[in-house]
């Protein structure tokens, strides 16, 4: 078996290191423990996927990083004072209430950006999401990947070192959820930022990252790190190179043993 | 017209003309004296003969009730908006709101009436019944937040008046105009039940005052008719509110919002 367990210490130089978790745990007020002894190194500009079995603490790892809840012990270090988070949930998490213009308004609007100084930077991500023409669209008229564009949208318009997103594309359909695997990878080249994503689907982490961090449950921790050395963004070609067969059998070995099964029952989804 | 419009319109207004005809026809087959039961002919003549005094006493229960509904709007809605703000006045005053609800205005109206002069203790009244579905259904709403949205509000550093005013307020919207409905139809029953307690002493003479008076002088038409036309006024509130309602709601929340079929 060749997991790359990478000890997290041997990995990328200080120059290119956004955010160190270092010996995190997390327990929360119930007792339960989340996290145990979480040591991750967060690169400029990767695609890192946190794979994993629900209760190994994935979100939470996405929650502490956008300061929703604090550490428990350990450390979290940013390099440098300020960093701009977005943050797209499962749900689309839109306001029903106001159109696709007032919902990607909003994070400049806390900032008190006024209407007229944002409507560039609006219109510039509902370009890139491919949503030019539904600013005065409300919510419900639009289809689930729609409304999760638009909570993307909403996450790029502060133009963000970091994009933080859990499990976004879970709940839409195969078709959908492919579509906007493609397009999300286009849109962090071009705008060259850092994704940390959430996701059980062993095949979407292998196509989209450029490291899988692979998880256990109870308490949660990280088991093993695994690299995917293809250039990004990616086609649907990739799917059907050697490297990718190879990163999705690690990758599925490697989740089997962080939930305690015999990785030779089969491949894991 | 297709055939479902002419089922959703033309179906209850066929059963409501059916009525009245059967009601009509009852009365003039058996001869009923008018004051035993007055035909629905009888009572719309009386509605359009003593319309003077029937009208001013439409205008005061009218005043009344829309008095006590706005009344019990701001009321509502800032001591929601307390609640929401602070968790232990709510915990303090939420049973002093309960007590109020669960007992029957009838028995609270002969005791308003020892402090206030009529008018006065009708509008209180008036404003109790309606108080409390507003409270209570705008405080729901306030707490009934998407906790993601929750969340993304404190990640870009909201504050808690713009969480309040962007986030909780449209939230609540819909709930605050459910309780509103039932208020106002409260508001209307508080306002006709706190006159009757208050009998004859009312120097207001409302609706329901006329009722009484009606009922002492044996004007059994004159007090259909006035009857009518709290019915009447009911359903106009309903209306109104209901019109009010849809006005906030149609663009984005799916109770004011047709299914497709």
């Amino acid at each position: 078996m060749s997991l790359s367990v990478l000890d997290s210490a041997t990995v990328g130089s200080s120059a290119t290191r956004l955010v160190r978790l270092e010996g995190v745990c997390k327990t929360f007020s119930n007792g339960t423990v989340a996290l145990t002894g979480v040591d991750l190194e967060i690169r400029r500009g990767e695609f890192l996927s946190l794979l994993g079995p629900s209760g190994c603490g994935k979100s939470t790892i996405l929650r502490l990083l956008s300061d929703l809840t604090g550490v428990s012990s350990g450390w979290i270090n940013w390099a440098g004072q300020e960093h701009e988070l977005g943050f797209v949930f499962q749900e689309p998490t839109l306001m029903p209430w106001a159109n696709v213009f007032h919902n990607v308004w909003l994070p400049l609007r806390l900032k008190d950006i006024t209407r007229k100084d944002a409507q560039g930077p609006i219109m510039d991500a509902l370009e890139k999401v491919g949503l030019a023409g539904f600013a005065k669209s409300y919510p419900r008229e639009l289809s689930g990947g729609m409304k999760m564009r638009v909570s993307i949208a909403r996450a790029l318009v502060t133009r963000p070192a970091i994009l933080l997103m859990d499990e976004p594309f879970a709940a839409l359909d195969e078709i959908t959820r492919n579509k906007l695997n493609d397009d999300l990878l286009a849109l962090k080249s071009e705008l060259d930022a850092t994704v940390v994503f959430v996701t059980h689907s062993v095949y979407e982490s292998v196509y989209l990252s450029s490291r899988i961090v692979v998880m256990a449950p109870r308490p949660g921790r990280i088991v093993a790190q695994i690299e995917v050395p293809a250039p990004l963004p990616r086609t649907e070609e990739f799917r059907l190179t050697p490297l990718y067969a190879e990163r999705c059998r690690e990758t599925s070995a490697a989740l089997h043993m962080a939930m305690g099964l015999d990785p030779k029952q089969g491949a894991a989804h | 017209m297709t055939r479902q419009q002419l089922q959703r319109y033309a179906l209850p207004a066929l059963a409501l003309l059916g009525a009245l005809g059967f009601w009509e026809a009852t009365v003039r087959i058996n001869q009923m004296p008018p004051v035993i039961l007055p035909a629905p002919s009888l009572v719309a003549a009386t509605l359009v003969k003593d319309w003077a005094p029937l009208s001013r006493s439409l205008l005061v229960t009218l005043t009344i009730t829309c008095e006590a509904l706005v009344a019990a709007t701001v009321g509502g809605t800032l001591i929601a908006l307390l609640f929401a703000r602070f968790r232990w006045i709510e915990e303090a005053f939420f049973p002093f709101a309960v007590i109020l609800q669960v007992t029957p205005v009838i028995s609270i109206a002969p005791l308003l009436l020892v402090y206030l002069d009529s008018g006065g203790a009708v509008l209180v009244c008036s404003f109790l019944v309606a108080f409390f579905p507003i409270l209570s259904n705008t405080a729901l709403g306030l707490s009934s937040v998407d906790h993601n949205l929750l969340d993304l509000f404190q990640m870009y550093r909201a504050s808690r008046g713009k969480q309040l005013l962007w986030l909780r307020v449209p939230s609540a919207l819909p709930y605050f105009l459910g309780g509103l409905r039932i208020g106002g139809g409260l508001a209307l029953i508080g306002a006709i039940v706190a006159e009757i307690a208050a009998g004859s002493a009312g120097s207001g003479s409302g609706l329901a005052y006329r009722i009484i008076e009606s009922g002492y002088r044996l004007n059994i038409p004159r007090m259909f008719a006035a009857l009518v036309l709290i019915s009447l006024t009911g359903i106009a509130i309903y209306l109104v509110l209901s019109a009010v309602s849809y006005l906030l709601l149609h663009r984005w929340h799916d109770s004011a919002r047709s299914r497709d079929t």
